[in-house]
């Protein structure tokens, strides 16, 4: 049994004994059990994979296992990890962990609501361990259809629109995503669908112009690139506490992941001649998410566009194409699913209790909850970049990338994208102005009560892992760093 | 012809020896003896079927009237395991009273069309494909027209009849032409003489339209909605799932035996086809109220996937097709499984009737999810595996443009099957249908196919097995 596949495994268990329980106290133990093995388990992947490389093992991918699985179509289970991955399991399983907790209690069908949670679990976790382009997809797609349901049955507001919006734009983008795959597959001539054997073929230039637009838009749509977007605020404003804390903190990286991995590494030629459009894309994204934020009145709809924000500018560090920038939009993607997960939780906390998410009916909330108040404030202040918090750290890196690309065109962009930091100051302040501080706004918030322990336990475990991203960044952005040498090596061949 | 090559064709000897069983039975046993026909009737279908799962090597039989590759052995298990689905789901509906006496009849026309089936997908020639494809048509009619006071059956009955005689002499009218240009009808001869003259297009042509007819290809598809909505719910799913099968399987091996130097006339008829299929069949699905109308058009354009696998015209093809075609039929049994059992309790049929579904009847919820999401192909479902291969296949050949087309369309295929989903799981209803008993046969049949869509995609071992005698030529 391969190491990695205990990550996918772990989840399926856990549905399995879901399956079984009979009621809310054994749902949340097998819940919170399941997810401290994960983030243990996280913490050993990362110490054998730190330990192995400095003993020297510079193989592009660690812990390989690689089984024949459907042998007429050269589709193999393979799987394997390297600092990026890694980065990602590690932010998965905090998310995840934070995720159980933030929905203690949740309302209605606790146990399907976990048994679906979990299923989009596996899919995640399979994703990033992946380097076969069929799993891959495959787990892609088993991470999609979970949060129709999720959003569906769970959700507030809007939410059979926000699902079926969400789950079809999204299958839109597996749909580009599945003719990029095969063409990648048959054009290249690889005898497998490994992601490592096709980076050494060199695929047609002719059909490079083609596949590449294709497998960037496919995940692009998941990375909420514009004009792609536009499921994420009603999807994001209607889902459940925790399903906005995994889809917005770890499900959009996928398609950050997935276009670096995939359409980067594999098509490097189109990847230089077709980057300045979707820098423009991605640059509007930046700037339109921003501007976005600043006009919307309901917390996640705020949050949400503030996330489109942010996700625009992974991808747009990643078309920067130089180690930096790309070092940075794997940090940003770190940063962000934390900052995001922390947002969405304190979020889905505060409206729990006022029932309402409109800011213009919230006022005076740092009196009555001081300890939700506090940590929002830490959570707006990583958002906009205060350095010791891991906003700083990853944007920092990314402007200071971009920079690097000395010609006009790239010059314009990174500042105009650069200008969205002042824009997110603007609405991450007066978010917290209005809500937070000023006078009481309605008699029965005076009645409510702070955070209960399983609150604490989430929020508390985001703050620590914010100021530890913002605080000791370099051993996790070496590690990252020294895992996209190949990749920026097969970009400048 | 000798007496032991006679014996080879123990597939068609050992069903025609049930149906006889079965017949003789029904005419003489008792009222006491009958409670056991229906036992024994799946019995023996379970038996002939395990006594001809085992692939052979090829052969012919009749100076090649009638020909045996290996692929055959799969494609007729699995339309046997398909039959006998389709008998544990009518268990109760056939003993209900209107039905109970003519329950003999159903499972001795079922297993006649099957018969035909089984001769129309190993004929060797145009004139045992005629007879076979005939064999399958006059008793599937009947079969339609079951309840014959419903008027709706009735009309059904006759709609299909009507239709299936007129495509089935467009059809001949091609097999003449085909006699006319070569001066046989073997399929071993016309391969080479059949190289893509004017008059040989027409033949092709005329002749397919018969199949495209049998698969409800748009255009030929206008009295699928209709006869699957006025023939017992049993019936419409043996139609769907059994009948599509073998004319799939049998159009493949023709386009390729017969008419391979033909290649690219075919696939340009075909890529027509499928757009048409796949776009409109998936539009008309979303406005459907009535769950069996819907599930014809979902049937309409999931035959426009599996024509897909025959575009390619590959050995990976026909076997994406075979394991297409398996995975198919578990997904739309389970589906016509539920909407049956519901169907007989309640009689209700409409989509906005299962509102609520998943607070009073929650497994049956389940299971009808899953096989959506199936034939939606949604990971880790069977029905994912079955539309990547098919989608490889045409890839492999270039047609990404068709792929692409046909992906588009998944997405609205997935918008109405969770239309479904939606009015079991999301809408709350103030009346939901009340909770369903279902018999034990029905159980069985529904736990069969759900773990067959669980399991069959991620144990590779069914599809490697089945790509092993690819073309089987």
């Amino acid at each position: 049994m391969n190491f990695l596949s205990i990550f996918v495994l772990i989840p399926l268990l856990m549905m399995i004994g879901l399956f079984f329980a009979k009621n809310r106290s054994q749902i949340n133990f097998i819940a919170a059990t399941g997810s401290v093995i994960l983030l243990i388990l996280t913490g050993i992947l990362t110490y054998m994979y730190l330990d192995a490389r400095a003993a020297g093992d510079m193989a592009e991918m660690l812990f390989r296992a690689d089984t024949v699985w459907y042998a007429p179509f050269n589709i193999h289970y393979s799987v394997g990890v390297d600092g990026v991955s890694v980065a990602m399991i590690i932010l998965t399983s905090i998310i995840v962990f934070t995720g159980v907790f933030a929905s203690w209690r949740i309302d209605p069908l606790p146990k399907e609501f976990f048994l679906w949670f979990f299923l989009l679990t596996i899919g995640v976790y399979g994703f990033f361990i992946s380097i076969d382009l069929f799993t891959m997809f495959m787990y892609y797609e088993i991470a999609l259809i979970p949060m129709y349901l999720l959003i569906g049955v769970w959700g507030t507001g809007a939410k059979e629109y926000a699902a079926m919006k969400l789950t079809l734009m999204l299958m839109g983008g597996s749909a580009l995503l599945l003719v990029g795959i095969l063409g990648i597959y048959f054009l290249s001539g690889a005898e497998s669908m490994n992601i490592l054997d096709i980076a050494q073929k060199t695929i047609p230039l002719s059909a490079q112009y083609y596949l590449f637009p294709l497998t960037f838009m496919g995940f692009g749509v998941l990375g909420a690139l514009f004009p792609f977007h536009t499921w994420s605020p009603d999807g994001h404003a209607s889902a459940p506490t925790a399903v906005s804390m995994l889809h917005a903190g770890v499900l959009m990286k996928l398609g950050g992941y997935g276009a670096f991995r995939v359409a980067m590494y594999l098509m490097p030629e189109a990847a230089h001649e077709m980057a300045w459009i979707f820098l423009i894309l991605t640059g509007i994204s930046v700037i339109y998410g921003a501007f976005s934020a600043v006009v919307q009145t309901d917390l996640k709809y705020i949050n949400a566009y503030s996330s489109v924000s942010h996700c625009g500018l992974v991808l747009f560090a990643i078309l920067m194409m130089n180690e930096t920038a790309m070092t940075g939009a794997i940090m940003q993607m770190l940063s962000h699913g934390l900052m995001t997960a922390l947002f969405f939780a304190l979020i889905g906390m505060i409206y729990g209790r006022t029932h309402t998410r409109d800011i213009r009916l919230m006022g005076g909330l740092m009196k009555v909850l001081p300890f939700l108040g506090v940590s929002y404030v830490i959570a707006g202040l990583a958002s906009l970049g205060l350095p010791g918090l891991s906003g700083f750290v990853a944007e920092m890196t990314i402007f200071v990338g971009s920079f690097q690309e000395t010609d006009t065109f790239h010059r314009v962009l990174t500042i105009v994208a650069a200008s969205s930091i002042v824009i997110t100051a603007v609405y991450i302040l007066r978010v917290v102005g209005k809500i937070l501080f000023g006078k009481v706004q309605d008699a029965h918030h005076e009645e409510l009560t702070d955070a209960t322990w399983w609150e604490r336990i989430s929020v508390v475990t985001l703050i620590i892992a914010i100021i530890a991203l913002g605080s000791l960044p370099l051993w996790i952005s070496n590690m990252i760093h020294d895992s996209l040498l190949p990749v920026v090596a097969n970009l400048m061949r | 012809m000798n007496y032991a090559s006679f014996l080879q064709l123990h597939d068609e000897l050992s069903l025609l020896a049930v149906i006889v069983i079965l017949l003789i039975y029904d005419v003489f046993a008792g009222e006491k003896a009958m409670r056991y026909f229906q036992p024994i009737a799946i019995i023996l279908v379970g038996i002939h079927t395990i006594l001809n799962c085992f692939p052979r090597d090829p052969f012919d039989v009749a100076g090649g009237m009638y020909q045996y590759v290996p692929m055959l052995t799969y494609i007729k298990t699995i339309l046997n395991i398909g039959t006998i689905i389709v008998f544990l789901q009518a268990h109760k509906w056939l003993n209900s009273a209107e039905s109970i006496i003519r329950r003999g009849e159903f499972y001795f026309l079922t297993l006649c069309t099957l018969l035909g089936m089984y001769f129309m997908m190993s004929a060797g020639h145009f004139l045992m494909f005629f007879i076979g494809i005939e064999t399958a048509s006059i008793p599937m009619a009947t079969l339609v027209a079951f309840n014959k006071f419903n008027h709706k059956s009735s009309e059904a009955g006759a709609k299909y009849l009507l239709s299936a005689v007129f495509a089935t002499g467009i059809s001949l009218f091609g097999m003449s032409l085909i006699y006319g240009v070569s001066g046989t009808l073997y399929f071993a001869d016309l391969s080479t003489i059949l190289t893509g003259g004017p008059l040989q297009l027409l033949a092709l042509v005329f002749f397919a339209i018969g199949l495209f007819f049998k698969i409800s290809l748009v255009p030929f598809h206008l009295w699928t909605p209709d006869v699957y909505e006025g023939a017992p719910t049993s019936i419409t799913s043996y139609l769907s799932v059994i009948s599509k099968g073998s004319a799939v399987f049998i159009l493949f091996t023709i386009f390729v035996k017969v008419f391979g130097n033909m290649i690219s006339d075919w696939q340009s008829i075909l890529y027509g086809l499928i757009v048409i299929s796949i776009t409109l069949a998936n539009i008309f699905a979303i406005r459907q109220k009535n769950l069996k109308r819907f599930l014809a058009y979902s049937s309409i354009s999931q035959a426009g996937y599996i024509m897909l696998a025959v575009i390619s015209g590959s050995a990976v093809g026909m076997s994406s097709l075979v394991y297409y075609v398996l995975v198919y039929m578990f997904s739309n049994l389970a589906v016509f499984g539920v909407v049956q059992t519901i169907e007989n309790q309640s009689g209700k049929i409409q989509i906005s009737d299962y509102n609520g579904l998943y607070q009073t009847n929650p497994k049956l919820s389940v299971v009808m999810m899953l096989a959506l999401f199936s034939l939606a192909g949604i990971p880790p479902f069977a029905g994912f595996f079955s539309k990547f291969f098919v989608f490889s296949a045409a890839a492999q050949q270039g047609f990404y443009v068709l792929l692409f087309i046909a992906l588009l369309n998944t997405i609205i295929s997935l918008y109405y099957y969770l239309l479904v989903v939606k009015a079991m799981f999301l809408t709350k209803s103030e009346n939901p249908i009340e909770v369903v008993e279902s018999d034990n046969a029905m159980k069985i049949s529904l736990v069969v196919c759900t773990i067959a869509i669980v399991v069959i995609g991620l144990f590779s071992s069914i599809y490697n097995q089945i790509a092993v005698f690819g073309f089987g030529i």
